[in-house]
């Protein structure tokens, strides 16, 4: 309902309405994975999803390329209700791309150029049009021209990455969904998936969620946050409002960045700082403002 | 320095890569001389990014690998004798990155009792084993419960709990963390600080997150096969810039610390923790109001 009447502002939208998911229903193992998620993910906001391991995040993600259809609920993309009878799941998987957890494990042609043409060639396009949308998405990912003939199992795991990374962009997504994309990396392969996947997003209209364990990278990167937990949306906001209610955070085992814990210890030894910081960068520039016009 | 629960003298390890007719087609050196020496009851961390040749070390300590030049030794036992090889897998023990990969059996307890089991030991002083061990990382509550229905960390946690159950004097746990959530991560973690104050374990811990080594006693920085670093935990993240050559970070504090003092704040090194940062940071700005008058 809420779909239709605002059908005006929600064309560009995912909107997720009164979505439940049920696991092994009427089994010992009955599950209720998500209980009624009411979401509107917006054309361009780069989004963290973040929960602690069976919060119901994968599951929610996996519903929104249509992979697993709400045990009761509607999802609409752009006003079209993809559990529809009619709707064409088959593009909506092109739209909505997926990378799954340690995407690499799913590298399998001979070259790297291949593994990411699989895609598109699969959806029936043309040679050349393939080719553009592979190039297109090597270099969107950062893959140097250097490895495009090489075998994907040579490669580094953080290169390896981006290619699995290109295999999806070479779909042409409009929301590009990434399941914690820089487990196994070390911090500065980490860094720089993380870098790469905030320039995809800057430098194109798509909207990006990144599902993740670290408080730091989501802190950094996102400007909205969607909390998970016992498969209910816990809360909703901006990474400032999220990590104000760091307690709460505690209560269902997640944490907020150091930085904040740091903001609250400095108010307590009497530096009040004008809000806290949740990210190193923020702390630096709120500390520095504070010394400057320290000796009062 | 054969009485150190693990000594490496110039450990060389190398891959080397042949063709389809066996002719040697690339060389490459893992380990380039690493001399390390762990003491009895240490709690030594090694960091480093991948590729770096930690776990490379950690197969060498249990004799996984064999080296290509130098030498091993664990517990006095060079791991090149083959008569040793048992002993030496009992008394090193180790946990891998994957805990399903580690878990064999249907339910926690029979999990645990394998490596025992394996090597003869009487029942009755199996299940006492099996008790202690549960008991030594807390999971004494699951132990009839099938493993596939516990958390990673939980996971983890058996799999230590099995190496425990052979009673060695060294686990050695290669990025233990790398696949579990925050939570998970803080249970694996503390409960092998346990196992060291408590039991005495000697602990080698390689992982690539920094807080989880400010607890240790030394911690060991690897780059492209050599130990490139050494010192406490303070003394090496006092090192900010080094470390971010090496591929790593620093905590949150730590860099913000750093990045001050740049900019003429007068924050000491190797700021560790919140209450450190804090400390430090009113001490600096009680001394600029004194100097303001």
């Amino acid at each position: 309902m809420e779909a239709q009447t605002k059908a005006g502002d929600l064309r560009e939208c995912m909107v997720l309405d009164h979505v439940n998911y049920v696991y092994g229903a009427g089994t010992a193992y009955e599950k209720h994975a998500l209980q009624d998620i009411n979401l509107v993910l917006r054309k361009g906001e780069f989004i963290g999803l973040i929960g602690h391991t069976g919060s119901g995040k994968s599951t929610l993600v996996q519903h929104l390329n249509g992979l697993i259809t709400p045990t009761s609920g509607h999802i609409y993309y752009r006003g079209n209700d993809i559990g529809a009878a009619d709707y064409n799941r088959k593009e909506l998987r092109g739209k909505v791309g997926l990378v799954f957890q340690y995407p690499e494990h799913q590298l399998f042609e001979t070259t790297v150029v291949k593994d990411v043409a699989f895609g598109p060639k699969n959806m029936g396009l043309s040679q050349l049009e393939t080719d553009m949308r592979t190039f297109a998405a090597l270099k969107e990912a950062g893959v140097s021209e250097t490895l495009y003939d090489a075998s994907p199992f040579e490669l580094s795991g953080g290169q390896k990455r981006r290619v699995a990374i290109a295999g999806v962009l070479a779909m042409q997504p409009d929301i590009l969904i990434l399941d914690e994309p820089t487990a196994g990396l070390d911090p500065r392969g980490r860094d720089e998936i993380l870098e790469r996947i905030a320039k995809i997003h800057d430098e194109g209209d798509r909207t990006v969620i990144l599902v993740s364990h670290s408080m730091e990278d989501v802190a950094k990167y996102a400007s909205r946050l969607i909390v998970m937990n016992g498969g209910r949306v816990f809360c909703d906001g901006t990474p400032k409002e999220v990590f104000e209610a760091y307690k709460e955070l505690e209560d269902i085992g997640l944490a907020a960045p150091q930085v904040t814990y740091l903001s609250e210890a400095l108010k307590n030894a009497g530096i009040a700082l004008p809000y806290n910081a949740t990210t190193v960068e923020e702390a630096k520039e709120l500390l520095l403002a504070d010394w400057r016009g320290g000796g009062r | 320095m054969k009485k150190n629960m693990l000594f490496t003298d110039k450990l060389v390890f190398e891959y080397i890569r042949r063709d389809e007719e066996g002719n040697v087609e690339s060389i490459t050196r893992a380990l380039d001389e690493v001399n390390l020496e762990v003491k009895r009851g240490e709690f030594v961390a090694i960091l480093g990014h991948n590729g770096s040749g930690k776990s490379t070390v950690a197969k060498h300590i249990n004799a996984l690998l064999s080296p290509t030049e130098g030498a091993v030794f664990v517990n006095g036992m060079d791991t090149k004798d083959e008569e040793h090889l048992w002993d030496i897998r009992r008394s090193a023990g180790m946990v891998f990155q994957n805990p399903d990969n580690q878990i064999i059996a249907t339910v926690v307890e029979e999990d645990v009792a394998f490596g025992p089991e394996n090597i003869g030991i009487p029942t009755e002083e199996i299940w006492r084993r099996v008790e202690e061990s549960l008991a030594a990382v807390g999971m004494t509550a699951y132990r009839t419960h099938s493993p596939n229905k516990l958390s990673g960390g939980q996971k983890q946690r058996v799999a230590i709990a099995g190496i425990m159950a052979m009673r060695p004097d060294c686990i050695v746990l290669d990025e233990p963390t790398a696949m579990l959530d925050p939570v998970g991560r803080k249970e694996v973690i503390r409960t092998v600080h346990e196992l060291n104050k408590n039991e005495g374990v000697t602990i080698l811990l390689i992982t690539h997150y920094m807080d989880e080594v400010i607890d240790a006693d030394r911690v060991i920085v690897m780059d492209g096969g050599k130990v490139v670093m050494q010192g406490t935990p303070r003394a090496v993240f006092s090192q900010v810039e080094r470390l971010k050559e090496y591929r790593l970070d620093v905590p949150q504090v730590t860099e913000l610390a750093y990045e001050l003092k740049k900019k003429g704040v007068p924050m000491p090194d190797g700021i560790l923790t919140v209450e450190e940062f804090t400390a430090a940071y009113c001490t600096a700005k009680g001394k600029l109001q004194e100097s303001r008058g």
